[in-house]
């Protein structure tokens, strides 16, 4: 009997002449932790079932009354042995992916700099600025547990944790984002395609593009438009610019800058796009970043946002509390409080109209997909490539 | 061994900003988890390894260093059994979280009890 839906290996990840060399060793290991990710997938399982088998009624029974909060029902979750397991072994599972990243990355960090300044030298598209900072929220934590996280800089010209990224991604989705990982923005760019065929924007933007992974799509999509990627980690631009380079991108630019305080023209953008950007943000900064997307989108232009899964009414308490796990225990603080924020508020508030207001639901379009990975698999919450994405016209 | 003046073995374990969330009530039940599934890793990472070298000796007779570094799995068959191997290897350790999840859904009794009942029987 053959086991179910198995990754790709690792073999499957798209090369190119930036990417971080491996060696049997580090494949091998990056194929364990593929495995591992998918396996405690169906492990967290186990946790719905203690919750409703044994943490809820013994809760219920002690206190008279069901659960009042989340608080109150991770309290209670926290001292399950089933629960503590998963967590324990996921923590784990996410810290030696990042231990075996960073080693096999930081290993050949002088040869990847070298190739990376060699690709980048005399551009006019990699635009760094040394006065531009990583905002206050991104020096707060360490996205993902990744140590140093999108700015860190060990030596002069490092960009090793990008480097860490680009191969890492695959291994913690096993694989579910394609050979790129570029699933997000190759979803996004064909719903624009194919739902507004008339849109033929001339200037885009992604904000926090990182590595450049989801914005490349956008650029192959509509390969006339000048596609602008802004990001405060100067390691993510060297090696994203890099990347798109060797990869025959010319009609994108990576340029440092903060995302609140952007130094375009007002109207100067038809389309902005953020992937996975807000939740990593902050509680003020969202509003003054949504209210600088509003002031250099043109009239007429679209603006969307791919993002976690929203809040719904209809979402039990239990299933609210697992999809913060990531938050709290993968180092992503805002998720937990970006779900109090209604999108369709956040962006009324900064100047949209409401009747232009739009959310549709995403999934990666994975090109690694030989349809042996789709039956009976769990839904890993916060992992699965399933998202929600808002965004309106400016009229 | 080339020199690198990076440390990439000390910076590879670093922290992450954050207290680390520890999940059991003993911290030392999870260090003991932690080093417990590093070892696991690598014995993959060695079987993987093993698996590539008799590969290689079967398919060619010859063997070189570089052959092992460059291996990769030449069909989507190859890669199937490769990956199994994973899935059955992680079944294989995680048996006793198999096992009580097993349990929750079905909850059993004590030896003691199939003792006593037995005992009338």
């Amino acid at each position: 009997m053959a086991a179910k839906n198995l990754p790709p290996t690792y073999d499957n990840i798209a090369q190119h002449e930036v990417f971080p060399e491996t060696n049997h060793d580090e494949r091998a290991r990056y194929n364990f932790l593929a495995n591992l990710n998918k396996h405690l997938a169906h492990v967290s399982q186990g946790n719905a079932l203690a919750f409703k088998q044994r943490v809820q009624p013994k809760f219920k029974e002690e206190h008279g009354r069901d659960f009042e909060n989340k608080d109150e029902l991770g309290e209670a979750m926290a001292k399950d042995q089933h629960y503590q397991t998963w967590s324990a072994l996921r923590r784990c599972t996410m810290e030696m992916r990042q231990q075996a990243g960073r080693s096999l990355t930081y290993r050949q960090g002088a040869e990847l700099k070298q190739k990376v300044d060699k690709l980048n030298q005399g551009k006019s598209t990699l635009i760094l600025n040394d006065d531009v900072s990583p905002p206050p929220y991104l020096l707060a934590v360490d996205n993902h547990i990744m140590p140093g996280s999108y700015h860190t800089e060990l030596f002069e010209g490092d960009v090793c944790n990008a480097a860490n990224y680009d191969g890492g991604l695959f291994v913690t989705t096993a694989g579910l984002l394609g050979k790129y990982s570029d699933g997000g923005g190759k979803a996004i760019s064909q719903w624009v395609r194919d739902n507004h065929p008339e849109f033929k924007p001339k200037r885009i933007l992604d904000i926090g593009c990182g590595m450049g992974h989801n914005t490349l799509p956008i650029a192959k999509m509509f390969p006339d438009a000048e596609v602008v990627g802004i990001d405060t980690g100067r390691p993510m631009l060297r090696y994203g610019h890099a990347r798109a380079i060797a990869l025959g991108y010319d009609n994108v630019t990576f340029q440092q800058v903060e995302a609140s305080k952007m130094p375009f023209e007002a109207d100067s953008f038809d389309w902005i796009q953020t992937t996975m950007f807000l939740h990593e943000t902050g509680g003020k900064s969202i509003y003054n970043i949504m209210n600088e997307i509003f002031r250099c989108l043109k009239p007429g232009g679209l603006t969307m946002h791919i993002e976690q899964p929203q809040y719904t009414d209809e979402m039990t308490m239990y299933e609210k509390w697992i999809r913060d796990w990531d938050a709290y225990n993968n180092s992503e603080p805002y998720w937990s409080k970006m779900h109090d924020i209604d999108p369709k508020e956040l962006m009324i508030k900064v100047g949209f109209n409401g009747e232009d207001y739009m959310q549709i639901g995403a999934q990666a379009i994975n090109d690694l997909d030989d349809g042996t990975q789709k039956a009976n698999e769990p839904e890993d919450h916060g992992r699965s490539p399933i998202w929600n994405v808002f965004g309106a016209w400016k009229k | 061994m080339e020199d690198n003046p990076i440390d990439y073995i000390g910076i590879a374990g670093n922290k992450p900003k954050g207290k680390r969330p520890y999940f059991f009530d003993d911290p030392a039940v999870e260090r003991v988890l932690n080093i417990t599934m590093a070892i696991g890793m690598e014995l993959a990472v060695a079987r993987e390894r093993v698996d590539t070298l008799e590969r290689l000796l079967e398919d060619k007779g010859v063997l070189t260093r570089e052959e092992i570094e460059n291996y990769t799995p030449s069909s989507k068959g190859i890669e199937q059994e490769r990956q199994q191997w994973h899935s059955e290897y992680i079944s294989r350790i995680m048996r006793v979280i198999q096992q009580s999840m097993e349990e929750l859904e079905n909850p059993d009794k004590t030896l003691q009890e199939i003792a006593d009942d037995i005992d009338k029987m």
